[in-house]
């Protein structure tokens, strides 16, 4: 077994461990911190795939913003274990039942009929100043360009209907507007700048006249 | 010599040249916050720590003694799994991330060609430790740093990525030492003049990235205490303390790197090739390097800390797009080799 290999078998064990603490940690930001750990060790495996660039993202786009805004949300909910165990017995026949159809056809799609190791031939190494970001953005921008505009269309409605949703306008509240503070002028508003003199200046004045006192006390 | 080096196994020099990396760089913390409470002391006309050692050269051995012989405090309600992991997973990436930095022309431990975006990857995972800290913590004042840590990194990540992007455009390349090269010629052909806007974004996002004053929300001693390491003592709250020092030898390397040419001397390479000190090499790096260090604590010493919202505003409203905006006008000087930068 080459080194390689066993990194691998390192990174999927992590992998499929921590994907599993995700679904049974009761503590729901001990879940997520273990997602997180499942989004780096799946980002290894890509790295030893040779798509540095995917891997880095992954960390990059998911590990460092997408986790930490899930993070945010759930350390500020206050989420009552109890209620949601509360139905657990009740709901378990219908739950068995959608989670075995869900399997099912998963495995009918990702199964190795369509999948296996077999219906793909390992892919030559690519040298090793191939870079991937450009095959990436060259095929992005090239073969893929439609369904790549298409996504960003797509993304670009969830933005708006996420800020549609959540905004609202309440008359009554009184709320700082920075950009409104930042105009403050210093001549006219209600900023004065007041010039202030050095006190290192001050203390050596102060030290001249001590020691010209002290001379006058000596002499005296 | 190099023949008892080739003779050792490829671990063993990966290994020695980690060493090479990691024992320099935590002297260097440990002087940077002696030089801190120097520099702040002098610019707020005090004479800042003169009393262990010579001039107070010893200061930072004992302060790192100190924090080692203290206890380190478990709140009783807290995580204490995560409670203990937070510093850890602070200084892991703020130590990581020194793998790709190039300190001359070809003196790097690893030379990978998405050098770049490792950096910022990691640069990103930082702010997990501060997080998980506020949070295991269980007080009020850590969860409430830890918030306010999440969401300015979050906007400022986004500022600093797309600043990146641009040097990317410019370079043609995210292989750090390559970057370099594309800079070649003068101090006009760095990259802090064609990307000047670029050059400040990074900057300014580089402070608050690592929650340094006046970004410190986070920490924020007049409102919350002392954000999210408030329940931390001895060598935890040390770790804590080494990797922001870390970082802010990490951000400004890189603004060194990316926009001032790292190791390139200013004058053009036919006046000085071959002269000694003036010539492309480490000690240009070294100097860059100090400068951009000495502009943290400077900004320390001079402003008052952000409030909250208008930092929001600062990274949304201000940053974002002048980024966007900038990357469009690389993107055409380099498509149209505008003269002097990318005439070739």
């Amino acid at each position: 077994m080459g080194f390689e290999k066993f990194l691998f078998y390192v990174f999927a064990a992590i992998t499929v461990l921590a994907a599993g603490m995700v679904v049974t940690r009761r503590n729901p930001v001990h879940a997520v911190l273990y997602l997180v750990l499942a989004f780096f060790s799946s980002a290894a495996l890509w790295l030893l795939l040779e798509a540095e660039f995917l891997g880095l993202v992954l960390v990059l786009v998911y590990v460092g913003a997408v986790m930490v805004l899930f993070l945010f949300v759930l350390m500020m909910l206050d989420i009552d274990l109890a209620t949601l165990r509360a139905g657990f017995i009740r709901y378990l026949p219908l739950g068995v039942v959608i989670a075995v159809v869900m399997a099912v056809q998963i495995l009918l799609v990702v199964g190795p009929g369509n999948f296996g190791a077999e219906q793909f031939p390992t892919p030559a190494a690519a040298a090793a100043d191939v870079s991937n970001i450009e095959e990436v953005g060259l095929l992005l921008y090239t073969d893929y360009v439609y369904p790549f505009e298409l996504a960003a269309v797509i993304l670009l409605v969830g933005i708006i209907a996420a800020i549609r949703l959540t905004l609202r306008r309440r008359p009554g509240t009184k709320y700082l507007d920075p950009t409104q503070q930042i105009q403050v002028r210093k001549g006219p508003d209600r900023v004065r700048l007041v010039s202030q003199v050095s006190t290192a200046g001050l203390r050596e004045e102060q030290g001249a006249r001590d020691v010209a006192q002290s001379q006058e006390d000596g002499s005296a | 010599m190099i023949e008892l080096w080739n003779s050792l196994p490829v671990v063993m020099q990966i290994l020695l040249k980690i060493t090479a990396i990691l024992v320099p760089l935590l002297l260097l913390v440990a002087y940077y916050t002696y030089a801190e409470r120097k520099v702040i002391g002098y610019i707020q006309i005090r004479i800042g720590p003169n009393r262990v050692g010579w001039r107070g050269w010893l200061q930072p051995i004992a302060d790192a003694l100190k924090l080692l012989f203290k206890e380190v405090v478990i709140p009783s309600k807290a995580d204490k799994a995560l409670y203990l992991m937070a510093p850890v997973i602070t200084i892991g990436p703020a130590m990581a991330a020194w793998a790709v930095i190039p300190f001359d022309a070809g003196l790097v431990l690893s030379d990978i060609n998405a050098g770049l975006l490792y950096v910022l990857a990691l640069t990103s995972l930082g702010v997990y430790g501060i997080i998980i800290a506020g949070w295991a913590s269980n007080s009020k004042y850590a969860l409430l740093g830890a918030m306010r840590s999440a969401a300015q990194i979050v906007a400022y990540e986004i500022a600093m990525g797309f600043a990146l992007v641009g040097v990317l455009v410019a370079a043609g390349s995210l292989n750090l030492g390559a970057i370099v090269e594309a800079q070649a010629g003068s101090v006009f052909t760095w990259f802090w003049l064609p990307l000047l806007p670029l050059f400040g974004v990074y900057l300014i996002s580089g402070v608050a990235e690592t929650n340094r004053a006046p970004f410190d929300v986070a920490e924020g001693e007049s409102e919350i205490v002392a954000g999210f390491h408030v329940e931390y003592s001895g060598m935890a709250f040390a770790v804590f303390f080494l990797a922001e020092y870390a970082n802010m030898i990490l951000i400004s390397a890189l603004n060194a790197l990316l926009f001032m040419g790292g190791w390139l001397s200013p004058l053009p390479q036919s006046w000085v090739a071959g002269v000694p000190l003036l010539d492309d090499g480490f000690h240009w790096f070294a100097l860059k390097t100090g400068f951009f260090m000495f502009l943290f604590l400077w900004l320390r010493a001079t402003f008052p800390r952000y409030r909250y919202d208008q930092i929001m505003r600062l990274g949304w409203k201000v940053f974002i797009p002048i980024t966007i905006v900038w990357i469009l006008v690389v993107a055409l000087a380099v498509v149209y080799r505008l003269p002097p930068w990318w005439s070739a």
